[in-house]
């Protein structure tokens, strides 16, 4: 075969499983999305969604959870993946520990978690063995949301924050250690190297993390679905409720492409911030 | 004043001695090499003296203070890599100005220093760039301004040239030699370079299995080296040897007699470099086997007696393969080694 129809012919079949599987299926929800039901475009779906009284709030939410949540997450992976870098023995085996939650699926993580917090769960059968309280709690209530927002927080920390550090662990094993000898002689503290070495270097991995994670953490629904139902509207959620409760898939579709727009326009300022300049890369 | 001075300083990983024993005083602006081939605990010196590497024991002195306690930036030191380590993510400025920036110096005296270096080793137009738009030459300079630009009392330098090609490191080499002689600081640099250990130091101190064999001026480990080592590693093509046996008040060498050393020991290793041959009347028979033209001179390779054996001669000489020379060393460049301890007489 003639070298240059070789390199087509190699990625074609990426090529045809992300025409089938990504990009049709895109097609298709926008379709939907900006067709009425006469067939006609308009932004009728996407005017019904946003003035529904549910989405300010469910925008709200998941807007709130991803700033309480990934920022935590970041600081614990940076924080892990310095510890496990750090380490000669036994750091394969931490790694394996800390990455365990990854091997769950969402809705799992979920269940786990309503273990701990639910008002013949752990958390209850704990403060009340200890004597802190007579009966047990209904701790996710509506008349708590404060703690169902906190028990949704904590199971995505639990759940989602080995996925920012394996890709920064990997990111630290990159860069060579006499940065860090050179650090030592020209009078960097630890603390300096870490801001002025190791973080800025890391800018690539940490963007990469940070994408991930962000649209992830819009995407989030199965662990809310489980703690908090429909105590804590987030935007997957009503999506999921459009499409399969109140059976408007054009609607569900348009609330699927603001989703995208929102993840869109993170991950835009996320590559602007951890811009690396030309020229300036390991 | 800066003399360094390390007092009996070991290393071991694990049961691997890889320093044992390593007494040198270093003097106040001195230029020090250690050379040695790779293994032999040169490096795993310096980044001692640097405190990049704990000793299993020992001290280590700079300017009368004890300092192998201390950390790195403590030391009065500054350090040029052999990978350079040029912060990637910071321009030319700010990666000669990191040390100045850590120790918290006004930006004015830090601009100062650091346009002051810059045109000490001419990279004054590349300030503004990132180390990933430079050449490897230009990286090297930026380390070196780096180093200089601290003002330290010694500079380390980890085989700092042996990633240029070989032409830029000539002129490295040079440039290096004067910026530290002006700059008047101590230097302590690590190669397995002989040329450059020769054409750049003050003192060399030649190193092999952990130890250092012989600390000395350049002239004086290639004339007169301690130990068989330093005879064969320094010197390119190296020092010749054939054994020496009594023959009255004389040392027969191949045949031929020579006045050696007053000794006890009844066999002795008969040394002498290439160049301090010369063909003769009488002296050491050698059979040509290969003869190669360099231009200047001519590289022949014999053997005496089943030994090999090199000569520099003159390159209008002509010889043949096979043709038996006779080679009269010059007497008083001729050295003795014990063949037991191959220490020299």
């Amino acid at each position: 075969m003639s070298s240059r129809i070789l390199p087509y012919f190699l990625i074609s079949p990426v090529v045809i499983f992300l025409l089938a599987f990504f990009i049709y299926p895109f097609v298709l929800v926008s379709q939907q999305a900006f067709q009425g039901d006469s067939g006609a475009w308009t932004l009728s779906n996407f005017q019904d969604v946003i003035s529904y009284w549910k989405f300010p709030i469910s925008l709200r939410n998941t807007l709130l959870l991803a700033v309480a949540v990934v920022p935590i997450q970041l600081s614990l992976a940076l924080l892990m993946a310095t510890m496990v870098s750090r380490m000669n023995k036994g750091r394969d085996l931490i790694l394996y520990v800390w990455t365990i939650p990854l091997g769950i699926s969402d809705l799992a993580a979920g269940i786990i978690w309503l273990a701990i917090f639910e008002q013949s769960g752990f958390l209850n059968s704990m403060l009340s063995g200890l004597g802190l309280i007579e009966r047990p709690m209904n701790l996710l209530s509506y008349q708590s949301p404060v703690i169902v927002f906190t028990a949704i927080a904590l199971a995505e920390i639990w759940r989602a924050t080995a996925i920012m550090l394996v890709i920064l662990v990997a990111g630290i094993g990159l860069i060579p250690k006499e940065y860090y000898e050179a650090a030592d002689v020209f009078g960097a503290s630890k603390w300096k190297q870490f801001i002025r070495i190791t973080f800025p270097l890391l800018r690539p991995s940490l963007q990469t993390a940070l994408v991930l994670r962000v649209i992830l953490a819009f995407e989030i629904f199965a662990v809310v679905a489980a703690l908090g139902g429909t105590l804590f509207p987030v935007l997957m959620g009503e999506t999921y409720a459009y499409q399969f409760d109140l059976l408007n898939s054009g609607a569900a579709a348009a609330i699927a492409l603001i989703i995208l727009g929102i993840s869109i326009a993170f991950t835009m300022v996320i590559l602007r911030v951890l811009r690396v300049p030309k020229g300036a890369s390991i | 004043m800066a003399e360094i001075e390390i007092k009996n300083v070991a290393k071991n990983f694990g049961a691997y001695e890889a320093l044992s024993d390593i007494n040198l005083t270093i003097a106040d602006q001195e230029f020090m090499v250690l050379l040695g081939a790779s293994g032999c605990g040169k490096s795993t010196l310096l980044r001692i003296i640097a405190g990049l590497e704990t000793a299993s024991s020992g001290e280590v002195w700079i300017g009368g203070k004890r300092i192998d306690h201390l950390a790195p930036k403590d030391r009065g030191i500054a350090m040029v890599f052999q990978n350079y380590a040029v912060f990637p993510h910071l321009t030319v400025f700010e990666n000669i100005g990191f040390g100045l920036r850590m120790k918290k110096l006004p930006n004015e005296v830090v601009r100062q220093r650091v346009e002051k270096v810059a045109e000490l080793m001419h990279i004054e137009m590349l300030l503004s760039r990132y180390s990933g738009e430079l050449s490897g030459g230009q990286r090297q300079r930026v380390a070196v301004a780096r180093a200089l630009a601290m003002e330290p009392d010694v500079i380390l330098m980890d085989e700092p040239l042996s990633n240029l090609d070989a032409l830029l490191r000539m002129e490295m080499r040079a440039e290096l030699k004067g910026v530290l002689a002006e700059s008047k600081t101590t230097a302590i640099y690590v190669t397995h370079d002989q040329v450059e250990a020769m054409s750049m130091a003050d003192r060399i101190s030649v190193m092999h299995q952990g130890k250092i064999i012989q600390a000395d001026t350049p002239i004086q480990v290639y004339r007169n080296p301690s130990a068989k080592f330093v005879a064969s590693f320094i010197g390119n093509p190296p020092m010749n040897f054939l054994p020496a046996s009594r023959s009255g008040t004389k040392w027969s060498v191949a045949g031929a007699k020579f006045t050696g050393p007053e000794t006890k020991i009844d066999i002795l290793e008969f040394a002498v470099r290439p160049e301090d041959l010369k063909s003769a009347d009488n002296g050491i028979c050698a059979t040509v086997k290969i003869v190669e033209p360099l231009g200047a001179h001519l590289l022949v390779t014999c053997t005496v007696e089943g030994h090999l054996f090199r000569v520099v001669m003159d390159s209008d000489t002509s010889l043949k393969t096979g043709q038996i020379i006779t080679l009269a060393p010059q007497a008083n460049r001729i050295r003795w080694f014990d063949p037991e301890t191959a220490l020299a007489l």
